[in-house]
């Protein structure tokens, strides 16, 4: 297996009462309640508590794009990346991802990754995504084509990335008569393509098609939808005609790694806590803006009222697997046996979250690299030639 | 009074609802973005002197939501290829908020098409400095409640009408409008300048606590139209046909009534 490290890095030091005039820390909350000198101190945080994930081993840093958002101060994961790419030697990093279709120019996108890929010798995976409904009202970008702009955004990027000639681009919402863009990636073909989501079948159609086999990566969801959506990805791939493996498939979850599992639990609870009910939370008709997803869906979702709009706890998300806790052997039997049902070869921690302190996400990212990656490092892993049969 | 009658018309592969009342004088009134429903009570008033076409638009309602339907110009065209496949001529034109819109992109592009053009509240242009009343960001009941002079009057309306049919025609009427008026928010920044090729008697309609378009919106079409009159009607908000429904049959028959035989 491998593992990863992902950072949403929250503005953590917020008001709670400034906080609690407003119904969301995403868009309406002003951002008078950020102060520069705390995020000067925090992205320096955040940035060293990345580095040392290089530095203890993980396979890989995990980077996103939100904004207007004291959920993640991240609105340029590709700023992130470029000021990681030199303090950081082994690591790959992922970017989870450009949400493409919110641009007006794709290609800056293709060409600022590919300017990473270089600068970092092909340790870039790239991510591609819609962005949340929110981000469709801050942007003022129409969520009713939001699949058709992500879909052309990122074909466009691939064949930027891959042709080796200028071409012409004709689609309907990105029309460019003369693609060339210097420098091409570092990789070949290109750096590996990730899609993250919450869990959706259109996502699992879109990933899974023979000509893309991109990797299918379910974060922040229950555990029944995590094997519901990865058993569909090998569905679809085989209906598509190939096999998809363990190395098409990673799951993300926020992990709390302590000495016991009594004392995971309480030291974790707070800043989980704060994760979904201070910086995630927002009402659903700004979660779910008109076209964001099918009728069909928009229907269930009314239906449903799904728990993010609502308060949530530890035990809640415990009990539906969405985060990992405990022991360091209490969190590598459940993600062992969690790897082994579901199939996924890539794990995704989110070791801070919310109001973590630097001292607990440092000894939980630890703990996690020393106790529980070495023990799963096998598991899931493609058979090197020599064990295979003759 | 005739008695509404409800049919199917198809145009370009798509199948639209269309509601029929009244006679006289062909009367083509365009629906906001609630849908033609709430309509039904002003339509009847004016069947007593027209006769009232009330469709639901591409995407809204029953009326299918067909993949051509992109931005507010292809239900522009489309209201044109409307009047051509029902053989109307000549037809007075009356549209609410985002039907008046439609209207005017109908009324820009073949001004000989109508007799007479009646703008409700009506979106499709900016006035700079002067917000709209944000139709996303609020919560709908928020935005619903400040849709009226008196809120009492939408408390009532939404603790009358929460059934499941209402709820998918609400999402589907929603993404219509999306559709057609995310961005930039219920205006075309390029229709302002084209309305001088309104070359007819207009009247515009405006509820005098609209919050949605406010009333400098009004006075803003007023002064892009050239042959326009304006009615302030008191004590409403941006549903006239709701809350003032007299005041507003009222003004349209005087106008329509007023204009040379």
């Amino acid at each position: 297996m491998k593992f990863f490290f992902f950072h949403l890095m929250p503005y953590l030091d917020l008001d709670p009462e400034v906080r609690a005039k407003y119904d969301s820390a995403w868009m309406v909350l002003p951002n008078s309640a950020y102060d520069p000198v705390k995020g000067h101190a925090l992205y320096n945080r955040y940035l060293d508590e990345l580095e040392l994930g290089d530095q203890l081993g993980f396979d890989g840093l995990v980077l996103n794009e939100h904004h207007s958002t004291a959920y993640g101060l991240m609105p340029s994961p590709n700023l992130i990346c470029a000021a990681l790419a030199r303090r950081t030697k082994n690591v790959k990093i992922a970017i989870l991802g450009n949400a493409t279709p919110l641009r007006d120019h794709p290609l800056m996108v293709a060409e600022e990754l590919a300017m990473l890929d270089n600068i970092m010798g092909g340790r870039l995976i790239s991510g591609f995504v819609r962005g949340i409904g929110i981000e469709y009202l801050v942007w003022g970008v129409n969520p009713t084509f939001s699949h058709e702009r992500t879909y052309e955004s990122q074909e466009l990027i691939v064949r930027a990335w891959t042709a080796t000639e200028p071409f012409s681009f004709e689609g309907k919402h990105y029309h460019v008569p003369w693609v060339n863009i210097w420098p091409r990636p570092f990789q070949k073909p290109h750096p590996p393509i990730w899609t993250p989501t919450n869990g959706s079948s259109e996502t699992v159609e879109w990933a899974a098609r023979s000509d893309h086999r991109y990797k299918y990566v379910q974060n922040l969801s229950a555990a029944a939808a995590c094997k519901k959506y990865m058993d569909l990805y090998r569905e679809v791939a085989a209906r598509n005609g190939w096999e998809a493996g363990p190395e098409n498939l990673g799951w993300g979850c926020p992990v709390y790694v302590a000495e016991t599992d009594e004392i995971a639990v309480r030291e974790m609870r707070p800043h989980i806590e704060s994760l979904y009910n201070t910086f995630f939370r927002m009402p659903g008709h700004r979660f779910f803006p008109p076209g964001y997803t099918s009728t069909e869906s928009m229907r269930r979702i009314a239906v449903d009222k799904l728990p993010i709009f609502g308060q949530q706890t530890i035990e809640n998300l415990m009990k539906h697997g969405v985060v990992l806790c405990g022991s360091a052997e209490t969190v590598r039997q459940q993600l062992e046996s969690n790897a082994r049902e579901w199939g996924f070869d890539t794990h995704i921690g989110v070791f801070h979250f919310g109001t973590l302190p630097a001292d607990l996400t440092e000894k939980s990212l630890r703990l996690f690299a020393s106790e529980v990656a070495p023990k799963l490092r096998h598991l899931n892993e493609p058979k090197v030639a020599s064990e295979l049969p003759n | 009074m005739s008695k509404r009658v409800d049919t199917v018309i198809k145009i370009k592969q798509a199948n639209f609802t269309l509601h029929r009342a009244g006679a006289g004088e062909p009367l083509l009134y365009l629906h906001g973005i609630h849908g033609a429903a709430s309509s039904f009570r002003v339509m009847e008033s004016l069947a007593r002197y027209y006769d009232v076409y009330l469709p639901e638009h591409p995407g809204f309602d029953s009326s299918d939501m067909p993949e051509w339907f992109e931005s507010i110009h292809d239900l522009a065209y489309y209201y044109l290829d409307f009047l051509d496949a029902l053989g109307l001529e000549h037809v007075h034109l009356a549209g609410h908020s985002l039907g008046g819109w439609i209207a005017l992109e109908a009324a820009i592009r073949d001004p000989r098409r109508f007799r007479s053009l009646t703008l409700i509240s009506s979106a499709g242009i900016h006035v700079k400095g002067v917000p709209k009343g944000d139709l996303f960001v609020r919560a709908p009941e928020v935005v619903f409640k400040s849709m009226f002079a008196d809120e009492n009057i939408a408390v009532a309306i939404m603790k009358e009408g929460q059934s499941k049919n209402n709820e998918d025609t609400f999402i589907k009427n929603r993404f219509a409008t999306a559709r057609a008026g995310w961005h930039p928010p219920m205006f075309n920044p390029h229709l302002a300048k084209w309305l001088e090729r309104v070359r007819l008697p207009v009247r515009i309609i405006w509820g005098d606590c609209d919050r949605i378009f406010p009333i400098e919106y009004a006075h803003a079409f007023h002064r892009l139209l050239p042959d326009s009159t304006i009615d302030i009607i008191p004590a409403c908000g941006h549903l006239a046909h709701i809350e003032q429904p007299h005041a507003l049959v009222k003004s349209i028959t005087s106008f329509i009534g007023g204009l040379p035989k």
